[in-house]
């Protein structure tokens, strides 16, 4: 049959014209779709949130500079928290949950796609909201844009008395919307991971990428609700003229932070535990061993996503409570250090006699090892009371939480983005930019984030617009700054990379890492119904027992 | 290393997992659980700290009779979903009928307390502390009826035309879980607001 003779209609791949494609993926409900909607969605604030942040650090540069006014600084950081978290961090964080889960469990789909498209649409929508003050907010006040309240937004700062036009309300909405899109999401998860698993993939024999986005999703169902509760108080006392933070009235402006931070906390874990996740696939594939102390895993999993609801008030210390409130709070975040190290211990001992392979995912995980129990040391030091009465609210503290975020979270992200991106696209990247972009921003990273200790334990409070000279601040910050540069020229390197591979990269084929879990099994990219035929398991790893039938994975488990 | 998709071995396994509508709403159910649990700790945190009258023991009285009326609603609904599932169509629609009408005698009389409490008692979600939680809490839940009823109202509406058969038990008794939690969540805001915060 030859080609000319026959000629393919115009639904052929590749034929279509560009609104047809779009109209394609705007109303789509693969699950792969959506799973890379998210991701480029996440990258897109990532970005935006990452030149926020480059503005803010040349306004710190040096003692008294006047690059950005008061008021701007003020906007930024707000905007840059808000996005970090909300529009960077979860997007992606779904991103590759959607994408994966489907395919780690054998599945064709999440088990609501409909909802799934909606919950995309939601965040996006929330994302587009929020940016939209920088237009939108000025109302009728004249009363400046962007919210400016920083990404806690503490009462009384959110009340109309001293928040007047909209900022604030774009803020509020913006977030309780994309809330919505989480919990929608999240449950999603939930019953995709309990109700679509293959024949054969018992709980016990799931990838432990899917465990711990399950865990996720339970974690974002009890932390992102409280937060949508408090968004809904917070717009009665603006729009309705309630009392809930209204200190005049008799409200309590300590009860936002309290609702704040039940939300706030979990929230870190939320992040972190597909962070965990990827890296609990990621380092046993490059160590050609399969992961340490399974069952630990989880129980790990389970127990820090427990304790996690726990420990909120540790961002409180500085407001004061009663001893007892203290001491709760200070032994709850130091028990959550248990079943870290447990899993700590496991990734090294998984390591540990491997045949390990520094391809580029490989060396972002063990920079994520690294660099994720500083942040739990400094975490330790925090978690203490009376070590946050001297250090709340300075650099250390944004120090130490973007040791976590950013050295933790972003460098797994990272890492999932290599070690998946041959699956997502079909194409290889390249690894030597690979290795350029790893080199650059660990560089950066530790230029940045190690010397932000020091001013913070030199009393630099965070949040300042700018400085005296001469305080013993100044060598340090203007380090920093150059640190965040290094990150940005990494970042740069690293969307540069995914553009190239793409367009002219090499055909990566189905499995190029040689790795054990189903998503390896389908073609790169895999078609939209995933698996022609739904596959059975018997053990954790269903590649590794087809690639090795003389010596299955099932005979041991 | 290979370029082709791997071929995996056909299902051999005995294979059964829970229905996906009924853990859905188990999640949705959870998400609510803990939206409303904020409201129940800012109310009762913020009993008795009003600046300002009226107070909680001035002005409200107990609604007995609508809070039987919602509390059956639950037995009447079970018993429609069982019907269904027993084939018996006409039992089901009568009995979810009647579940509605007992939801909509609910809301009916929060309205009424809500009438007597702005124009009479002068009661607004702006008046006081006590009035900012006590609308918010209860209205909070009022919503929750209401979209109950707009959904058990819809499920009735394809009754009456006949497209209900015994096959959809499973998707109604999905919906009776919703109806049967905004049920439950009534006895904790009964709890909180009539019982201790007054």
């Amino acid at each position: 049959m030859s080609t000319d003779a026959m000629p393919w209609p115009r639904s052929q791949p590749g034929a279509r014209s560009f609104p047809e494609k779009l109209h394609e993926w705007v109303t789509t409900v693969d699950h792969k779709r959506l799973g890379i909607m998210y991701i480029v969605y996440g990258l897109v604030f990532l970005l935006v949130g990452g030149i926020e942040a480059t503005i803010l650090r040349i306004q710190l540069m040096y003692p008294q500079n006047d690059f950005v006014s008061p008021q701007v600084f003020n906007r930024l950081f707000t905007m840059h928290g808000t996005t970090m978290i909300f529009f960077m961090a979860m997007p992606l964080v779904f991103g590759f949950a959607n994408y994966l889960i489907p395919l780690m469990i054998g599945a064709r789909d999440m088990a609501f796609p409909r909802l799934n498209a909606f919950s995309f649409w939601l965040t996006a929508f929330g994302g587009i909201f929020l940016y939209f003050s920088f237009l939108g907010a000025n109302g009728l006040y004249g009363a400046g844009n962007a919210p400016d309240v920083g990404w806690f937004a503490y009462a009384p700062l959110t009340s109309r008395t001293f928040s007047p036009g909209h900022s604030t309300d774009y803020w509020t909405l913006a977030l309780l919307v994309s809330g919505f899109g989480s919990i929608g999401t999240a449950i999603n998860i939930l019953a995709t991971v309990v109700c679509m698993r293959c024949p054969g993939m018992t709980l016990a024999k799931m990838p432990l990428f899917v465990w711990l986005c399950f865990v996720m999703g339970g974690l974002v169902i009890l932390a992102v609700s409280p937060l949508s509760a408090a968004q809904i108080m917070l717009l009665i006392d603006r729009y309705l003229g309630g009392h809930f933070f209204d200190t005049q009235a008799g409200g309590s402006a300590v009860v936002w932070m309290h609702f704040f931070w039940v939300f706030g906390h979990p929230e870190v874990y939320v992040l972190v535990l597909p962070a965990f996740a990827s890296a609990s696939e990621i380092i046993p594939v490059f160590s050609r061993k399969p992961i340490f102390g399974y069952p630990i895993m989880v129980a790990a999993t389970v127990a820090i996503a427990f304790i996690s609801l726990s420990v909120w008030a540790h961002h409180m210390f500085t407001v004061g409570m009663n001893s007892n409130g203290n001491i709760f709070f200070v032994v709850s975040t130091m028990a959550i250090a248990v079943p870290t190290g447990i899993k700590i211990f496991n990734w090294l001992a998984t390591m540990w006699g491997g045949k390990i392979d520094f391809e580029t995912p490989m060396l972002f995980c063990t920079a994520f090892l690294f660099q994720f129990l500083f942040a739990g040391l400094t975490g330790i030091m925090l978690g203490s009371a009376p070590f946050d009465w001297q250090l709340g609210n300075s650099y250390f503290v944004v120090a130490h939480f973007h040791y976590v975020i950013v050295g933790a979270i972003v460098f797994c992200l990272f890492a999932a983005f290599y070690y998946w991106f041959p699956k997502m696209s079909g194409m290889m990247y390249n690894e030597a930019l690979g290795k350029l972009h790893f080199v650059l921003f660990f560089i950066g990273f530790h230029l940045t984030f190690d010397v932000m200790h020091i001013p913070g334990l030199l009393g630099m409070p965070r949040r300042i617009y700018t400085y005296e000279p001469g305080r013993g601040w100044d060598t340090l910050n203007l380090i920093v700054t150059i640190g965040a540069f290094f990150q940005g020229l990494g970042i740069l390197v690293f969307v540069f990379n995914l553009l190239w591979s793409y367009f002219f990269g090499e055909a990566a084929g189905s499995d190029p890492w040689d790795a054990w879990t189903l998503e390896w099994s389908t073609a790169s990219p895999p078609p939209a119904y995933n698996f022609a035929v739904i596959p059975a398991v018997r053990s954790r790893r269903p590649l590794w027992d087809l690639k090795h039938p003389e010596d299955p994975d099932w005979r041991y488990e | 290393m290979s370029a082709e998709p791997l071929v995996l071995p056909e299902p051999e396994i005995q294979w059964k997992l829970p229905p996906r509508g009924r853990v859905g709403m188990f999640g949705l159910i959870a998400a609510e659980a803990a939206i409303f649990t904020i409201f129940v700790v800012a109310y009762l945190f913020y009993i008795g700290k009003s600046v300002t009258g009226p107070t909680p023991r001035e002005i409200l009285r107990v609604p007995i009779f609508f809070t039987i009326c919602l509390l059956s609603s639950s037995v009447t609904i079970h018993f429609a979903v069982k019907a269904l599932s027993g084939g018996n169509i006409r039992a089901f629609a009568l009995r979810w009928i009647l579940t509605i009408a007992l939801g909509a005698a609910f809301l009916a009389g929060t309205v009424r307390e809500w009438r007597h409490l702005i124009y009479d008692e002068g009661l607004t979600i702006r008046t006081n502390l006590f009035g900012t939680t006590y609308y918010s809490l209860v209205g909070l839940h009022a919503f929750h009826v209401t979209v109950g009823l707009i959904a058990l109202a819809t499920v009735s509406l394809f009754s009456l035309l006949g497209y209900v058969r015994d096959e959809h038990a499973e998707p109604v008794g999905v919906l009776s879980l919703y109806w049967h939690f905004v049920d439950a969540v009534w006895v904790v805001v009964f709890t909180v607001v009539y019982v201790i915060g007054r």
